[in-house]
Parts: C-alpha cells; structure tokens; sequence
C-alpha cells in the first residue's frame, strides 16, 4: 500500500483478525449485527465456530465475551462505539474489568466517523467513559499500519483493553512493521515552538495543519490514551512550555483531559489548550469534513488555532 | 448422596449465611436461606464435578452466580466443601475480608463477578461455548428479580437459538424483590410460558424438595438443547420470622435475631 492511498482503520482491523485467526485458536470474535461494517465478515465466513452473532443485543455480546474470556478464550467484542462500549459499559465494568478478563471492545463510527448517521451515532464520550474503568486500557491508533500492530498487541495483552478505530479513510503514516507497544506514544514530529497531542483520524487534519502553518512542532500520536505516557508529554514540555490537544471527542474527559491530569499533577507551568467538542452533540452531515469544519477541528481552522495560540 | 446428608449440608449452609451476616451487619439472607437446598445439592451430590483441592481445575463444571446478592450461600456452601475456611467468612464485607458481592479471583470456587443484576446467564453462555464440544457443564444460578432486567432477556433469547446442551439456567423463584413481592413489583407471570416460547425446556419444581431438585437436574444432563429449572422456594426458608417476608431480601439479622435463627435451625420443627 503506498503512503497516498487512503484506508480505514476498521479495514486493517478485518485484515489484522485474519491473519491473526491462522496463528492462534484462541481467538474468537462476536458481532452485534454490525459484522460487515465492522469489517468482521470475511472472519466470520472462513472461522464460523469462532464467530458469535449476538443480534442486537450488545449487553449480552459483552457478558458471552466474559464468559469466554474466563475460559481460556480472547475474545473481540465488535460494535459502534455508540453501542459498545456506550449500551454496555456496565457488564463491560462488571462482568469484564472487575473480573480482569482478557476482553478486547473493538468498536467503529468513533469521532465523527459515521458522519452521516447523526449525533446518535457518533461516539464523542467514549474516551471518557472507559478511561475510567479500572484494568482496562484504552487504544487509538491513527491508521492502517498501526491498526494492524495495535491488533497484535491487545490481543497478546493479559488484560480487558478498548480499542477505537474507524470508517474514516486516512493516509497511512506508520511503517508496516513499526510494533505497537500499548503505552509508548510516539513523536511524530519535532519542534521547539509548541507541544501538539492528538490520536486517531483526526490526527491526519492535525498533521497538515502543522504542515502548512510552517510551525515548529512536537507532535505526540498519543495513540495509548491509558495507561498514558507521562514521560512523552512532559519530556516535550520541558522543551515548548506550550501544549495543545486535539480530539475528535467531548472536551470533558477525553484525551485532552487524560494530558491535563498529567501535567497538573507535574508542577510544571505551561499553556495549555484542548480543542475537541464543546459539550454539544454532533449532528449529520454528508462528509466528515463538514463536521470537522462545523466544530473548527479542520486542518484550516486548527492552523489558525495553532498559530494564534503560539502568539498569546 | 441421600437426601438427610444434604438436608444437613443444607443446614449449615443456612448457619452460616446468618453467622457471616451478623458479621458483616447487613447483607441479603432471604435469597440465600431460601437456596439453600440448592447450594446443598449443586456442591454436595455428585451432580457438579468441582474439586476443591483444584479449584482451577480444567475439567470442572462452572457454577455461574448472576443474582451476586445470594453470595453468603454460595460463599457458605464453598467453604463448607472445602475451598476455603469458614472463618474466612466472618469478613464478609470488611475492609480487610470479603466483597459483599462476588469478584472473580477474590476467593477460590467463584466463577465470576457479578452485582448489578442480569449479567450472569450471558457471561455462563461465554462459558458453555467455550467448552461446547466437552462434558462440561455450565449451570447459572437467577433470581427472579432480575428477569425485569433487559439482558436477561437478550441472553434467553440467545439462548433459545443456540443448541448449547451443556448449559442450565436455574430460577429461583422466590417471589420477593426489595421494595415488595415480585409479582406486585413487576408482575412475570406467565413464566413457564415465556421460557417455552423462547424455545428452552422448562421445568418447574419444588426448589426446597431434594426428590425433586434431584429429578430435575439429573435429567438436564440428557436434553440436547438449553434448559431452565424454575426452582420454587421459600425466601428466608428455615427461619421462621423470616420466611416468605421480603423485608429480610436486604436487612441482616442482629445479634438477638441471629441467635433465634440460629435456634431454630439447630432445632428444626
């Protein structure tokens, strides 16, 4: 695949399944319906007896996955984030995070992925309620390639994680073989000016804002959001004494909220500002960038905010 | 085993349920007294295959609790079998003991966590596909309470579609929830009926009977699909002042209830 072409994570979750399935039994994957759009099908035709259709009922889906989980099994939990863990974020804590099982939520239309659907489907508060469950580990990576090595290590993790991905078609920037070590952020970017932290797709809108604003950047892919990098961010503070978050989230408990925590607990001084979603709900919109752009989170509208920020 | 031995079992599961909940100062005994004979019979024939040496064994049957509020009774009937001591209970819900609901891991025997009500037959149906092509069994334990809630329900239904034989859902149908009786709550009726419709086999028995808890259960071991026991009992059974009052669903004894209770049971009618 060359750097240009434009891929979803949720096609290199299907993929990663796959190939994974050939090398160990022990994974199963269970679908709410939504197996297709998931990008669970091709699994669930070649490994039926590792696939479980739950129908629409994603509170039962997460309860069979602990059950499997308990018996020797890693299962894949697959849904809209709105869904998964947004229906079942009780038996995710109870049956799941409390028993410390080996459950993986997998879950899609996160951010402003499933644009077209509305606000009802898309999840803006998922960050905010798994960082919060105990055991559990939280996972965004930013594109194909590193979708695919982010498989690979929730899988082999002994712990419940959540990891969210996408529809939204994004360039790849990770290298093939670049392992994903849940945790370690990486430094995509360096520069003196400014601390920029972002995770996901919406990492991509970041990227070329940084581009042609011309400023020099550390730009952190805070693709574990827990347990988060503390060394990563504060490393690069020492150094810009300015951070900025960007997410395709609430501003309230999100990403930009879990770097807060970090560097008040620091001591260090610094500007901080978090862009996301300003307590509001989303709304439709027949391309994703028109919601990047209603909520000033497109490339052209974060330069402004990246450089205006750099002058206060 | 015959039926005075379990009666027996049975007994002292139910001293200890009010032992371990004096202890602790609240907690819920009617469920638990009224299951009793259950949890006598479950780890004291030879109908579950546990092994309290080896509790992780790999060849074990799984006992799923998903009403987490009965966990005096299956705590009671686990260390009266072995798996650990009975002193170990006078910490239930102490900050240095025992959760007052059951965690996977926090003592041996116990399958899996649970609590908020309706989580237990999906995570028991995770266990019987993980080991559909062996003999081991899954059996779920559900108060009826928690059939007025939604997952219950989404986990019947998969249920009923799946041809999991190895898997046994057991109701204790005791009619009480803590603000009231069941059928006055949130009415079920007809059960058997909805069972029926969702495709399980369905039994209905005298869950304080061992002639016909026995006949029951043996008889789960043949069905080639999933099935539920509706198992009627009385809540508080055993204990006079407490039986068939839902006001004991989550009130403990004191010290002076607690010794008539103990009283009684050690000087049944």
């Amino acid at each position: 695949m060359s750097a240009t072409e434009l891929k979803s994570t949720r096609d290199a979750f299907g993929q990663a399944l796959l190939e994974l399935a050939e090398k160990s039994s022990k994974l199963w994957v269970l679908s709410a319906d939504l197996t297709d759009s998931m990008r669970v099908t091709s699994f669930a035709d070649k490994y039926k007896d590792r696939h479980v259709q739950c129908g629409v009922a994603e509170q039962n889906m997460v309860g069979i996955a602990a059950g499997l989980a308990a018996n020797g099994k890693v299962p894949f939990v697959t849904s809209f984030a709105a869904f998964s863990p947004g229906r079942n974020w009780d038996q995710l804590r109870v049956s799941v995070c409390l028993s410390n099982l080996p459950v993986k939520v997998v879950s899609g239309a996160t951010g402003f992925g499933n644009s077209k659907d509305g606000a009802s489907h898309q999840a803006l508060e998922d960050i905010a309620i798994t960082r919060v469950l105990p055991n559990l580990k939280v996972v965004t990576p930013l594109d194909f390639n590193q979708t695919k090595q982010a498989v690979l290590s929730i899988f082999k993790d002994p712990g419940p994680v959540y990891m969210r991905i996408g529809h939204e078609k994004v360039p790849n920037i990770t290298k093939s073989d670049q392992e994903f070590v849940i945790g370690k952020a990486d430094l995509l970017k360096e520069g003196e000016e400014i601390t920029v932290i972002s995770a996901g797709a919406i990492m991509h809108q970041v990227l070329e804002a940084i581009k042609s604003s011309r400023v020099k950047a550390d730009v952190i892919n805070l693709s574990t959001i827990k347990p988060i990098d503390k060394e990563a961010i504060l490393t690069s503070l020492e150094k810009t004494r300015k951070v900025m978050t960007i997410e395709d989230h609430q501003v309230a408990g999100g990403l930009g909220s879990a770097v807060a925590e970090v560097i008040a607990q620091s001591g260090k001084r610094v500007k901080m500002k978090i862009l996301g979603v300003p307590d509001t709900f989303s709304r439709s919109a027949r391309s994703i960038d028109d919601l990047y752009k209603l909520f000033k989170l497109d490339s052209k509208s974060l330069e402004e905010e990246i450089k205006e920020f750099i002058r206060e | 085993m015959q039926t005075a031995q379990l009666e027996k079992y049975a007994n002292q599961i139910r001293q200890t349920i009010i032992i371990s909940l004096l202890h602790a100062g609240s907690g819920h005994p009617a469920g638990a007294l009224g299951f009793a004979d259950l949890f006598a019979y479950l780890y004291f024939s030879d109908f579950l295959k546990v092994n309290p040496k080896n509790p992780k064994m790999e060849e074990r049957d799984r006992l799923y609790l998903s009403c987490g509020h009965y966990a005096p009774g299956l705590y009671s009937a686990l260390a009266l079998k072995g798996f650990f001591s009975i002193k170990d209970l006078s910490g239930l819900r102490d900050v240095n003991g025992i959760d007052g609901h059951p965690i996977l891991g926090q003592l041996p025997g116990i399958e899996n966590s649970a609590g908020p009500l309706g989580q237990g037959i999906s995570q028991a149906i995770g266990s019987a596909l993980a080991h559909q092509d062996t003999n081991i069994k899954t059996v779920c334990i559900i108060s009826d309470g928690e059939l007025q809630e939604g997952q219950t329900w989404e986990a019947l239904m998969f249920m009923g579609n799946s041809r999991l034989k190895n898997l046994t859902v057991i109701l204790d149908r005791n009619d009480i929830q803590i603000s009231g009786n069941t059928n006055e709550v949130m009415p079920l009726e007809p059960l058997k009926e909805k069972f029926d419709s969702f495709n399980l086999i369905t039994q209905t028995i005298n869950g304080n009977d061992f002639k016909e808890i026995d006949e029951a259960l043996t008889k789960t071991n043949l069905f080639d699909r999933p099935n539920v026991v509706i198992a009627e009992t009385v809540a508080g059974k055993g204990i006079s002042f407490m039986e068939n009052d839902y006001l004991w669903h989550g009130r403990a004894p004191n010290k002076e209830e607690a010794l008539e209770a103990i009283n009684e049971l050690k000087n049944p009618q």
